[in-house]
């Protein structure tokens, strides 16, 4: 692992600049510590399989997933159905094909989100400093102090649920962590030479925050985000699990669990299969997360 | 000693602005809400007029404008009154207070699992370092945080409690109760906390008083034990602390999972009653929670590192 890792401050501050006098790639050394990273690959692999399955669910699914065969009923795994079939008689499998659809959709745009929300409040947050700062930092106060998977029940409960709902409750949820991390990387490098000379050349608010600071945070936020997915998606299942996330008939893996307890007792195919689809997605997401943070943000690591 | 002091009454003033803000967003949250939480009660019981809804809207306070509304709301929940629930007229404030000894028992003990896991994993993934111990403790915690605890609970439902039938999979008030909840609920943390606690331990087993206690001849447990886990698990505090806010909300699912009495099993019934007056107060009473715990937690923090203090 620690072999991979960027050698040293210089070259992970050359990575962030995009910039060196010796033509050095940083993207195509980071592709390359990616490439020979076994947690990355892992990660990576589960990951790109999953998304393609969930690209091709209609050619791939063993059945139509909303087909309905009463007499077949809650049947345990055979060559037929190799993961079974639910109370209405569906195939599991082809359920679990299209709720990856659902739980990989919601989980990446809510980081959006999430990441949209958190890098603007916490760039205008840190670079304008004073009263304002003062005060989205108390409301971010507030929504640390309200644990995200309430916050994200409370929000569907008001709003309704549906999908567009549960993507905006989960993204406001987590756009603190986001804010915080932004908000301090840009107060470190407001003060740097290169910004001060920027603003007493007379360049805008704007831009500088867009041409000089953003940058600086790039890595950072990209390593947020891949971690904040796994979190999401673990938030989605919770959700729709509690009856509280994307409606029927769109099939979520947390909506599935939910039928699966119902039917603990004679079914439990119907509890094992969707949950274990969860965790290889997030374990994926996690390992290609960690090693990313290892390779880019060492010190994000050690918090 | 007056160091603390003055740091604790600093940090306590610091949260203040936090709990009326807090109190302002949950108020907001659910007076914002689409439609009329009376239509809803109206529609569970078909005998109500519209002049019962009346009555009980104005009885509620609810025909006031919006920032009268909030200020009531305020003084009532600063003197502990949190309004009636609409689903079974109880006091919410009782409601609640019935319910929380479950969650807090939960909590504490997922806490408390959690961290002796994580010591015991983390210690020995540190003084093994590189080997392969260390790597399945890191394995063991990696696919830990992948593991959502409401599926784990449902997969200790179905070992324990179906097949082997040897704990209960639903209720509250033993501790056979308590065991697959706190598994459940801790595992997570506990997968966090070992990776926190290893490079804890790695980072103190390099200073100079550990160095020190091996070259004097003390005994190598000794110098784990005695010189670098109690350093080692000062970062855990804060830790602790931070990690607070997740346990909670991992309960509230928990509690759903083994339908548990506390106040997430609470939370999850009032809304689908759309009881909002219980909603709203159970999540100011989990925000308050976490206010407080952070506050415990940032003043023990003191206690044990003094140079916080005086930052």
């Amino acid at each position: 692992m620690t072999e991979n890792r960027l050698a040293d401050g210089q070259q992970g501050e050359a990575a962030v600049d995009g910039r060196d006098s010796r033509r050095y790639s940083p993207t195509r050394e980071l592709w390359k510590s990616l490439l020979t990273n076994k947690r990355a690959l892992a990660g990576g692999a589960i990951v790109i399989l999953l998304v393609v399955v969930a690209l091709l669910a209609p050619q791939v699914s063993p059945y139509d997933h909303t087909r309905q065969d009463i007499a077949n009923r809650l049947s345990p795994p055979s060559p037929e159905h190799w993961l079974g079939t639910d109370e209405l008689g569906r195939d599991v499998l082809s359920r679990i094909i299209y709720g990856a659809r659902t739980s990989l959709t919601v989980g990446g745009l809510s980081v959006a989100v999430a990441m949209l929300l958190g890098v603007v409040i916490g760039a205008v947050s840190g670079y304008f400093g004073g009263t304002l700062d003062d005060v989205l930092m108390r409301i971010a106060d507030v929504f640390l102090a309200i644990p995200g998977i309430v916050l994200a029940i409370a929000l569907v409960a008001v709003l309704g649920a549906s999908t567009w709902n549960v993507i905006l409750a989960l993204g406001i949820t987590e756009w603190v962590n986001f804010a915080r991390v932004v908000r301090g990387q840009v107060l470190s490098v407001r003060e740097r030479e290169y910004v001060v000379a920027a603003r007493a050349s007379g360049a805008a608010a704007p831009r500088i925050l867009m041409r000089h600071v953003l940058p600086n945070v790039a890595s950072s936020v990209i390593v947020m985000a891949t971690l904040s997915l796994a979190t999401m998606i673990i938030a989605e299942a919770s959700l729709g699990y509690l009856g509280l996330g994307v409606p029927p008939p769109q099939p979520t893996w947390g909506g599935m669990l939910n039928t699966g307890q119902r039917f603990i007792h004679t079914a439990v195919h119907l509890s094992v299969f969707p949950g274990l689809f969860i965790v290889v997605t997030v374990l994926g997401v996690n390992l290609f997360g960690d090693a990313l943070r290892d390779l880019l943000d060492p010190k994000l690591g050690r918090d | 000693m007056s160091g603390l002091i003055i740091y604790a009454l600093r940090r306590i003033t610091v949260s203040i602005p936090v709990l009326f803000l807090l109190l302002l967003f949950i108020f907001l949250l659910l007076h914002l809400v689409p439609g009329d939480p009376l239509t809803a009660y109206m529609a569970e019981d078909p005998r109500a007029t519209q002049a019962d809804v009346d009555r009980l809207r104005e009885s509620l306070g609810l025909d006031q404008p919006l920032h009268i509304q909030f200020l009531h709301y305020i003084s009532n929940t600063v003197r502990g009154e949190f309004g009636t629930s609409l689903h079974s007229r109880e006091l919410v404030s009782n409601m609640i207070l019935d319910r929380l000894p479950y969650t807090l028992q939960l909590g504490v003990a997922a806490l408390l699992f959690a961290v002796a896991i994580a010591t015991v994993l983390g210690v020995f993934a540190a003084l093994f370092h590189n080997t392969w111990l260390d790597g399945l403790s890191m394995s063991i915690a990696i696919l830990g945080v992948s593991i959502p605890n409401f599926w784990l609970g449902l997969m200790l439902i179905s070992l324990f409690a179906v097949t082997l039938n040897w704990l209960p999979a639903s209720g509250a008030g033993t501790l056979s109760h308590l065991i697959l909840p706190t598994i459940a609920l801790g595992t997570a943390w506990a997968a966090l906390t070992t990776r926190l606690i290893r490079s804890s331990m790695l980072d103190v087993l390099r200073e100079d008083y550990v160095r020190t206690a091996r070259s004097k001849g003390q005994v190598e447990r000794k110098v784990v034990t005695h010189h670098a886990l109690r350093n080692a698990l000062i970062p855990v505090v804060t830790y602790v602390g931070a990690q607070i806010p997740g346990i909670v909300g991992g309960a509230v699912v928990t509690e759903t999972v083994f339908s548990r009495p506390g106040i997430g099993r609470l939370l999850i019934l009032s809304i689908s009653r759309r009881d909002f007056a219980v909603v709203e107060g159970v999540i100011l009473m989990i925000g308050v929670i976490v206010v407080f715990s952070n506050l415990l937690v940032d003043i023990s923090y003191a206690f044990l590192d003094p140079q916080i203090r005086y930052e």
